[in-house]
């Protein structure tokens, strides 16, 4: 049962107060892209042992999606942040190579 | 000349707390910029109640606004003023994007009165309801057992709760559930 | 023979006797005691039967470890099968019955098994039951199935009620022994908020028992003390009979509150479920005494010399009147001790170890206790229940040196900690060579939601087994734990002491003797439950079975209700010892959630009967219920399928609806079609990413029916779309859809287009909907009055505002039958109102109410799509034929870019048909078409499927559509369709519009 704090509200809230919606950051390819890039944006999906990037929505609550940077081998939740930008902000991204040196997800780092 | 009819009948079921069913409520929806002095004060001008922060509210003798997300605030006014307010907000902000609507049929509202009043809610809500966190004036949108809602702290033994109104009944049995004699705890008692 | 002293009992009310049945057996007790001391005290030994074996057998713990007395407690709605009659408190009245025998406890023939035992080795029955294949269904199956499972199930409705707490605690401590109890203090002593549990009534754990004096008072005292002052301090609550169940992710943690089991009760909750969000747990949950494996030690009156001291100084029950101890640790010893106090006898000691020297072997001699060190038992003497113990060396083979009678064996083979709390969340262990068990590695906490380590486990489950050291540790322990959650050290609270001691180390023994034969070894009982023995796990590591979690399924090693509490650590280091491994080299199955089973209604807690889950109603539905409604769930939603008149059955319902419909003028409730209000200066582009079809180009006033696609291209929603203002829409869902489809809405605007200006607002519940369906509509809104609803004024696909009677609505002019329609929003509250209404003047036309069931077969006739019938996620519109509904304009909406890819134009593709059987009969629900030949399975090949099928009473003969292959270009073709019975039906291949193929019909 995890906690996740939503960035648009403040509120910690319990895991059964969200929804799930799987990895953050997907690039959408729409008419006249490639077959290629739209079956990667559509169907290709990380599933890392560690640092991962996801999408949760405060269902029961504001309403509002957000994403979550976690650890999927403990859990740590290393900050949660802003659905509305197109890769994790410089802060998470330094507090997670304090945590986990060396880290790097999707060609980030 | 017809009265709305709300989804239960006003009534009171008297657990260790008291469960009651309240008659129906104006209800208003605004999204917009919270921050637009414009939306402020055409919703200020409808409810005369200081604008909340994040997740707060203000309420005084069945008005109130709250904070619903960061771009929606839920007005409550007597449920025959809904539709003067609606207007009113709405032409105050003609050309500027926003949304106002009535939502006072699609609502239905609970109180649960008494000294352990919190932990009828308790049984039913993860959210941390001690009274250091969740004092007087607290409000907080969350979920009773399977269905989203949103409770207010109005005093200690005072809570207000906001449902969908399909779910009324839902959630009127689960209130009293939680509310059967014997099963309070005192847990927060002094 | 067991009996209840004559004195002790430190926890019985000698005052308040009790009753209760064991067997349809009268037998008295005293309030205090278990359901198991109880049966001790009046002489039942014998109390259950094994699994596998039926072999007798009798109590051996005191505590939630037991693994041998389980009962069926209770009757009727408070029955209840494989209850643990160690943590039964007795009450007055309690009625229990032992398990698996028949005919009864001691005349069993199960027992046969036990004869055939060398016939039932380790993974018997996948050895066994691989072949002949038809032998699995016929013999063995059935067989299993009579032999399988302890207990009986339940069949009544549990009579009970149970609830859920959630809570939020800064501090949780699990376990009220001394070293919870300490742990506590500290805690309490910094003003955060703490929370302790304790599984028992009682509070102190083993120390009112096993301890001597601390702080200078005997340990119940300081017990009592140390309660009382938590008790009173404002940060801190306490609960008994409250066990912590499961330590989860992120300080979530499951604690299980038996509020009546000692004393049941209508109307209250019986069984409590705590979900604790905490920032700190302290695991305090002591260690539990091993078993020796020794041939016969599964007996009745071998148990477990903690137990028998337990039930002595506890409840003032002698197990036995001369008691054998065998032991490898000092431990033991104090069995002896107790049992001599109270004037009992222990002819001898059995201690495997060849020269313990300690204070306490010394007291024992002092006493005049016959001590034989590096000794073991051969043998236990007895068939039902002990009569005397062989004694062997240890480290011989088994060579009987004497027999010394007696009807009790106190067996130790040393404390291993309860890890499992400690584990639940990834807490890790390390094997401790020393103390011979498993204890936690602190430096390997489970963490939390910020990295940091949010369990500490302190006293005997952090392996201190000494009383100063439990304290110590569990001072320290509390210490560190508040720290780290109040980033303060706490108040100066001084450390409990208690005298030192000094035990003999002790020697692992996992077998006795420890070069026991065969014959032996098959009778030395591991897992007493599951009738797991030294040798079934020797055999398993001989078979190839080295993981410890394979041999743990391949012999059923821990799988009883007991998890293994008894048998697990016993068991692996036979496993090691068998691969000449090191034990932390097999290590530990994993420690899983519960500790020990809690109810399934704690579980289920409120949601039960009426609030299961939620159930939605519309604001009419007082009205359907009081009016014959059948109901139909749609998603959370009830509608009524039909209305069912006096001695109408269903199906005739729906067709005298239906024809009421086409002929004169029905009503529906159409409350529950999701309404979702999109508004903004970006509304228009918005909707049409959303939609397949163009909305931005509706005029206000106007109404558009439309479809939605998932992104990956396939149907998801359709509904009516109303364009209520120049920058605003309200988008019609599917019943099922309005949450769904406004989530999809919101996640779009929020992760994709956060720059687009539109606003959302779900208005689904806000209004309420009627359908005044039929050629007689128009004529009941006149004669209701208050709004011109003609033809010119209100066209087919526009709406108007206005009322009816006085009643504010909004009409759309659309259908969904074929008919002349109106579908009138009025606010909710309003609904009932203008639902009476609507009957009222529609008497005169013959209108009645009609269902979800009439409304299905009105849009088939129709050959209108339903989502969820003709759409399963897999289909895209070009299949429907609703490629006009598809934009060819529009550079992108969602689904686009997926239709773009070839298999979506696929001239295979199934599409969709209407299907006249040629008999006139209803082809069955999801029948498929089939095509000569049979596929690689040896399954007939098929060509299509019916997606609805439906009697219509309009056409009079079954109607259905369906998707086949090339189907629209094979009309008037026949093709055979599959029925239940294996037969196959005819159906023509036909237009999937039925009924007024020219629309002439709605467009009134």
């Amino acid at each position: 049962m995890l906690i996740l704090t939503c960035p648009y509200c403040g509120i910690e809230a319990d895991e059964t107060e969200l929804s799930p919606g799987g990895e953050a950051h997907l690039k959408r390819f729409g008419p006249g892209s490639t077959d290629e890039a739209f079956e990667t944006y559509l169907f290709h999906r990380e599933n890392p042992k560690g640092v991962h990037f996801e999408r949760w929505r405060h269902a029961m609550g504001c309403g509002k999606w957000f994403h979550a940077a976690r650890c999927t081998v403990t859990l740590e939740v290393f900050g949660t942040y802003s659905a509305q930008v197109t890769e994790p902000p410089a802060e998470i991204r330094e507090k997670i190579t304090t945590k986990r040196p060396g880290w790097s997800w999707r060609g980030i780092e | 000349m017809y009265d709305p009819v709300g989804a239960l009948q006003p009534g009171t079921y008297a657990g260790f707390a008291e469960v009651q069913v309240l008659p129906p409520q104006g209800m208003i929806v605004v999204r917009g910029d919270l921050s637009d002095g414009a939306l402020q004060s055409a919703v200020t001008a409808a409810v005369p109640l200081a604008m909340p922060g994040q997740t707060g509210a203000s309420f005084e003798n069945g008005r109130g606004i709250f904070w619903m997300s960061p771009d929606e605030l839920l007005l409550m006014c007597p449920y025959a003023e809904v539709a003067g307010h609606v207007d009113s907000i709405g032409k105050a902000l003609a050309g500027t994007h926003h949304l106002v609507a009535d939502i006072s049929d699609a609502r239905a509202v609970f109180a649960v009165d008494g000294v352990d009043a919190r932990e009828v809610l308790g049984k039913l809500t993860p959210a941390d309801l001690a009274p250091s966190v969740f004092g007087p004036g607290s409000f907080r949108r969350t979920r009773l057992a399977q269905v989203p809602a949103a409770v207010l702290c109005e005093t200690d033994n005072r809570f207000v709760l906001v449902c969908f109104r399909s779910v009324a009944g839902y959630v009127h049995e689960l209130l009293k559930t939680a509310a059967i004699p014997g099963s309070e705890v005192g847990y927060w008692r002094d | 023979m067991s009996t209840r002293l004559g004195k002790g009992g430190r926890l019985l009310d000698r005052s308040r006797p009790l009753e209760f049945t064991f067997n349809g057996k009268r037998m008295k007790g005293y309030r205090g005691d278990t359901l198991a001391s109880a049966l001790l005290a009046n002489g039942q030994t014998l109390v259950g039967r094994s699994f596998k074996y039926h072999r007798p057998r009798g109590i051996v713990a005191s505590g939630a470890e037991e693994p041998n007395a389980l009962v069926n407690l209770g009757r009727d709605g408070r029955f209840e099968p494989n209850q643990r009659a160690t943590t039964q408190e007795l009450f007055d009245g309690l009625t229990a019955e032992s398990q698996n025998h028949w005919p009864s406890l001691e005349f069993d023939v199960g027992v046969v098994n036990n004869y055939a035992s060398k016939f039932l080795p380790a993974g018997f029955y996948y050895k066994t039951f691989m072949a002949p294949r038809p032998a699995w269904k016929h013999v063995f199956e059935p067989f299993i199935r009579k032999s399988a499972g302890l207990g009986r199930a339940p069949v009544d409705r549990d009579a009970d009620i149970y609830e859920h707490f959630h809570l939020h605690v800064d501090i949780l401590v699990i376990g009220g022994g001394i070293a919870g109890l300490t742990a506590a203090k500290q805690a309490a002593a910094t003003g955060a908020s703490v929370l302790v549990v304790e599984q028992t009534a009682h509070w102190g754990g083993r120390a009112p028992v096993d301890a001597g004096e601390i702080d200078g008072v005997p340990a119940a005292d300081w017990v009592k003390n140390a309660v009382e002052q938590l008790e009173s301090a404002d940060n801190v609550r306490m609960f008994s009979r409250c066990m912590g169940s499961g330590v989860y992710d992120h300080g979530s943690v499951l604690a299980y509150e038996r509020l009546t089991d000692h004393a049941p009760q209508d109307d209250t909750p019986r069984h409590r479920l705590w979900r604790i969000r905490t920032k700190h747990v302290i695991t305090a949950t002591g260690a539990i005494e091993r078993p020796l494996s020794f041939a016969g030690n599964d007996l009745p009156g071998v148990m477990l010399a903690g137990a028998v001291r337990d039930y002595a100084v506890n409840w003032g029950v002698s197990a036995g009147d001369r008691t054998v101890v065998v032991t490898n640790n000092d431990d033991a010893y104090r069995t002896a001790f107790a049992l001599l106090e109270m004037g009992l006898e222990v002819p001898a000691i059995v201690d495997a170890r060849t020269t313990p020297q300690s204070p306490l072997i010394e007291k024992a001699r002092a006493m005049g206790i016959r001590v034989e060190t590096g000794r073991g038992v051969a043998k236990v003497k007895g068939r039902a229940r002990v009569e005397g113990v062989a004694i062997t060396t240890q480290a011989g083979e088994g060579a009987v040196l004497e027999t010394i009678p007696c009807d009790v064996v106190a067996m130790s083979g040393g404390w291993s900690p309860v890890v499992h709390l400690w584990s639940h969340c990834g807490g890790k262990l390390t094997w401790d060579e020393t103390q011979a068990f498993f204890r936690p590695d602190r430096t390997k906490a489970p963490t939390g939601d910020k990295g940091q380590p949010f369990v500490t486990v302190v006293g005997s489950a952090n392996g201190m087994l000494g009383t100063a050291e439990v304290l110590a540790d569990a001072h320290a322990g509390g210490g560190a734990a508040v720290a780290s959650v109040t980033g303060q050290e706490p108040a100066t609270v001084p450390v409990p002491q208690a005298e030192a001691e000094t035990p003999a180390p002790i020697e692992p023994v996992w077998m006795m003797p420890q070069g026991a034969s065969h014959e032996l070894r098959s009778k030395m009982w591991l897992d007493y439950q599951n009738d797991v023995k030294v040798s079934d796990v020797q055999l398993a590591a001989r078979e190839g079975y080295e993981s410890v979690e394979h041999t743990k399924r391949y012999t059923t090693l821990g799988m009883a209700t007991d998890q293994g509490k008894l048998s697990n650590i016993n068991g692996l280091a036979v496993l090691a010892q068998s691969l000449n491994a090191d034990i932390p080299a097999v290590g530990t199955t994993t420690f899983r959630p519960p500790y020990t089973p809690i109810s399934m209604g704690s579980i289920a807690g409120e949601a039960r009967g009426e609030i299961f889950q939620p159930l939605r109603r519309t604001p009419m539905d007082d009205w359907h219920d009081a009016n014959g409604a059948y109901w139909e769930p749609v998603g959370h939603w009830r509608r009524p399928y039909c209305y069912r008149g006096v001695a109408e059955t269903a199906a005739e319902a729906v067709i005298r609806e239906v024809k009421n419909v086409r002929e004169g003028v029905g009503l529906l409730d159409a409350s529950t079609l999701g309404k979702i209000l999109v508004k903004g200066p970006d509304a228009g582009r918005f909707l049409d990413m959303m939609y397949t079809n163009m909305m931005s180009t509706l005029k206000v006033g106007r109404c558009r029916y439309g479809l939605m696609c998932s992104e990956n291209g396939f149907l998801m929603d359709d509904g009516v779309v109303a364009r209520v203002g120049e920058d605003e829409w309200l988008c019609h869902t599917t019943s099922g859809g309005a949450d769904h489809i406004h989530a999809h809405m919101e996640e779009w605007l929020q992760t994709e287009w956060w720059d687009w200006k539109v606003y959302t607002a779900n208005l689904t519940e806000q209004y309420a909907q009627i359908g005044v369906v039929g050629p007689k509509a128009r004529e009941v809104l006149e004669l209701v009055g208050g709004m011109d609803v003609s033809k010119e004024t209100l066209p087919f696909m526009a709406w108007a505002d206005g009322q009816l009677d006085g009643i504010p609505v909004r009409i759309y002019r659309i259908s969904f039958s074929g008919e002349l329609s109106f579908e009138i929003a009025t606010k909710a509250g309003y609904g009932r109102a203008l639902w009476d209404k609507l009957l009222e003047a529609g008497r005169v036309f013959g209108v009645m109410p009609y269902g979800t069931e009439a409304l299905h077969v009105l849009r088939a006739e129709k050959g209108f799509i339903m989502i969820g019938d003709e759409s399963d996620g897999t289909v895209i519109p070009q299949d429907l034929g609703l490629d006009w509904a598809i934009s060819k304009k529009k550079e992108d909406f969602i689904g686009k870019r997926a239709q773009e890819r070839s298999h979506f134009a696929d001239p295979e593709r199934w599409k969709l048909v209407g299907l006249e059987t040629t008999d006139g009969s209803v082809i069955e629900d999801g029948a498929y078409a089939v095509a000569p030949g049979e596929n690689v399975n040896g399954q007939r090949n098929v060509q299509g499927r019916v997606t609805s099928t439906y009697w219509s009473p309009t056409l009079n003969r079954g109607i259905a559509m369906g998707l086949v292959a090339h189907g629209p270009d094979r009309m008037g073709e026949v093709v055979e369709f599959s029925k239940v019975d294996g037969g196959t039906v005819a159906a023509k291949i036909v237009s999937p519009v039925f009924y007024d193929p020219e629309g002439e019909k709605q467009n009134v």
